[in-house]
C-alpha cells in the first residue's frame, strides 16, 4: 500500500508543475498526436527512464554513498535546465515525505531518483524493486498526462499508450532491481539527446505551461 | 496557528485580470517602508507578473520569485502546495528578518481558492468590469476568503455595473466577513488593504 500512497498522481510532491520533456517536444512538433506520443513514452522509458530507476533502486538498496550516487544522477543528467528540475523534484519530495511519512531524519537536497530510493528506505515494506517501479512509472506518467492537456488528446487513449507500455516498465525495474547493490560504475547510462536539447529550447522559451 | 517565528504569509486570488498583481504593488508601496516584504507570484505560462513587479521598482527584485504552476494554478495553490512552499520557504531562509510574503496565485477560476497550509490568511480579488453579478454567483474564493476586494470601482459608470448591488450580494454571502470596495487606479496605494493587511500582521 506504501507503493501506492507513493505514487499516485495526487501525492502532493509537486510534480503536476513538470511535463517530463512533453512540452519542449509538442513545441518543437516532434509529439502531435498519439503515435508520436507513444514513440517519445517508449524512448524515455528506456532512457531516462531506465538511468532513474536505476538511480533510485541503488539509493532504496543502502548500499551507496548518497553524495557519490547523488554525483553520479547529475552526472547523467547533461542539461542544466533538467538538473535544476530533478533537484527541484528531489527536494519537494523530500519535503513532502518528511512531512507526510513523519520521517524527519531524511535529506532534504537530492536528485529526484535519488530521492526516490531513500523515501522508499524510509518507508516501511519498501525497498529497490518498489523505488525502480516507482520511477519507471513516472518516467512516463508524468508525460502522458501533460501530453493529454497540451494536446487535448483522447485520454483514453494516451493512457493506452501508457498500459502498453508496462511490461517493458517491468523490465527495466526489474533489471535495475538486480543491479543495485552492484559498484555504482555499473549504473546504466542510456541518454536521450533530444531531452536535453528540448529542455534547454523550453527553459529559454518566454510561453510554456510547465515548468520543465 | 501560524508558529510566532516566522513571517505572516497572505494569498492573493481571484480571476485573471482582476487586479491582483496591481493589488500586490499597491501593497509593496504601501508597507514597504515599514515591514520587510517578499512576494511569490504564480503565472501561468510566463513569468509576467514577478517580471512586471520587478520592473515597477516597488521591492527589490531579489524578494520577488515566480513559481511555475503547469496548468494548473488552483493545483499548486490548493492541493499540492509543494512548489509555493518550497519558494516561500527559500524566501524566508534567505530575508531572515521578513515581516509579510505575499502569494499571488495564477489568474483561475471563482473555486480557486488557498490552502492554509500555504498562507495565514487569504484575499480574493473581484473587479467591477467582470459583471455585478459575481457576488452573488459566490464560490469559495467570493464566500470563504478572509478579504474580499472588489477592484476597478473607477469602472463602474463604464460598465453599467451596480457597486450597490456588488457590496449587497457580497455582504449576504460572506455575513460578518469583510469586504473592501477601491480603484488602484484612483488609489494606488490600496489603503483599506493595506490596513487590514496590517490588523493581520498585529494579531
Ligand atoms: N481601471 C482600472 N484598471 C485596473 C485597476 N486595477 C488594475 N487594473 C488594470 O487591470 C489589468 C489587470 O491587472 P493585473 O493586476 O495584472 O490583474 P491580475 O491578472 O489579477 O494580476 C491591468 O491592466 C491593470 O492596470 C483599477 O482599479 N482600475
Ligand atoms: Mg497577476
Amino acid at each position: 500500500m506504501n507503493l501506492l500512497l507513493l505514487t499516485d498522481g495526487r501525492f502532493p510532491a509537486g510534480g503536476h508543475a513538470h511535463s517530463g520533456g512533453i512540452e519542449a517536444a509538442v513545441m518543437a512538433g516532434r509529439v502531435t498526436g498519439v503515435d508520436t506520443l507513444a514513440v517519445f513514452l517508449a524512448g524515455r522509458l528506456t532512457t531516462a527512464g531506465r538511468v532513474a530507476a536505476a538511480l533510485a533502486a541503488a539509493a532504496a538498496s543502502g548500499a551507496h554513498d548518497l553524495v557519490e550516487l547523488d554525483a553520479e544522477a547529475a552526472a547523467r543528467i547533461p542539461s542544466p535546465a533538467l538538473r535544476a528540475a530533478s533537484r527541484t523534484l528531489g527536494r519537494q519530495l523530500l519535503r513532502t515525505a518528511r512531512s507526510v511519512l513523519d520521517a524527519a531524519d531524511l535529506p532534504d537536497d537530492l536528485h529526484h531518483p535519488v530521492a526516490m530510493g531513500v523515501v522508499c528506505a524510509a518507508t516501511s515494506g519498501l525497498g529497490p524493486a518498489d523505488a525502480a517501479r516507482w520511477a519507471a512509472y513516472d518516467a512516463i506518467s508524468g508525460p502522458a498526462s501533460a501530453a493529454v492537456r497540451l494536446l487535448g488528446l483522447d485520454p483514453f487513449r494516451a493512457w493506452g499508450v501508457v498500459a502498453a507500455l508496462m511490461p517493458e516498465a517491468d523490465a527495466i525495474a526489474a533489471g535495475a532491481a538486480a543491479g543495485a547493490a552492484r559498484p555504482l560504475t555499473h549504473l546504466p547510462s542510456c541518454s536521450a539527446p533530444l531531452l536535453d536539447i528540448g529542455a534547454e529550447h523550453h527553459a529559454a522559451s518566454e510561453v510554456r505551461l510547465f515548468a520543465s | 496557528m501560524r508558529p510566532d517565528d516566522r513571517p505572516v504569509r497572505i494569498g492573493i486570488g481571484g480571476p485573471v485580470g482582476s487586479g491582483k498583481t496591481a493589488l500586490v504593488a499597491a501593497l509593496c508601496r504601501a508597507l514597504g517602508a515599514e515591514l520587510e516584504l517578499a512576494v511569490v507570484t504564480n503565472d501561468i505560462y510566463t513569468d509576467e507578473d514577478a517580471e512586471f513587479l520587478k520592473r515597477a521598482g516597488v521591492l527589490d527584485p531579489a524578494r520577488i520569485t515566480a513559481v511555475q504552476t503547469g496548468c494548473c494554478p488552483h493545483t499548486a495553490i490548493r492541493d499540492d502546495i509543494s512548489a509555493n512552499l518550497a519558494a516561500v520557504e527559500d524566501l524566508e531562509a534567505r530575508w531572515k528578518a521578513l515581516d509579510l510574503v505575499l502569494v499571488e496565485s495564477g489568474g483561475d477560476n471563482l473555486t480557486a481558492t488557498f490552502s492554509y497550509g500555504l498562507v495565514d490568511h487569504q484575499v480574493f480579488v473581484l473587479d467591477v468590469a467582470g459583471g455585478d453579478k459575481v457576488p452573488r454567483k459566490g464560490g469559495p474564493g467570493v464566500t470563504n476568503a478572509d478579504l474580499l476586494v472588489i477592484n476597478k470601482t473607477d469602472l463602474a459608470p463604464l460598465v453599467g455595473a451596480d457597486l450597490g448591488v456588488m457590496a449587497g450580494d457580497a455582504a449576504v454571502k460572506r455575513g460578518e466577513r469583510p469586504v473592501i470596495l477601491c480603484s488602484l487606479v484612483d488609489d494606488p496605494g490600496a489603503a483599506d488593504v493595506a490596513g487590514w493587511v496590517r490588523a493581520q500582521l498585529a494579531r
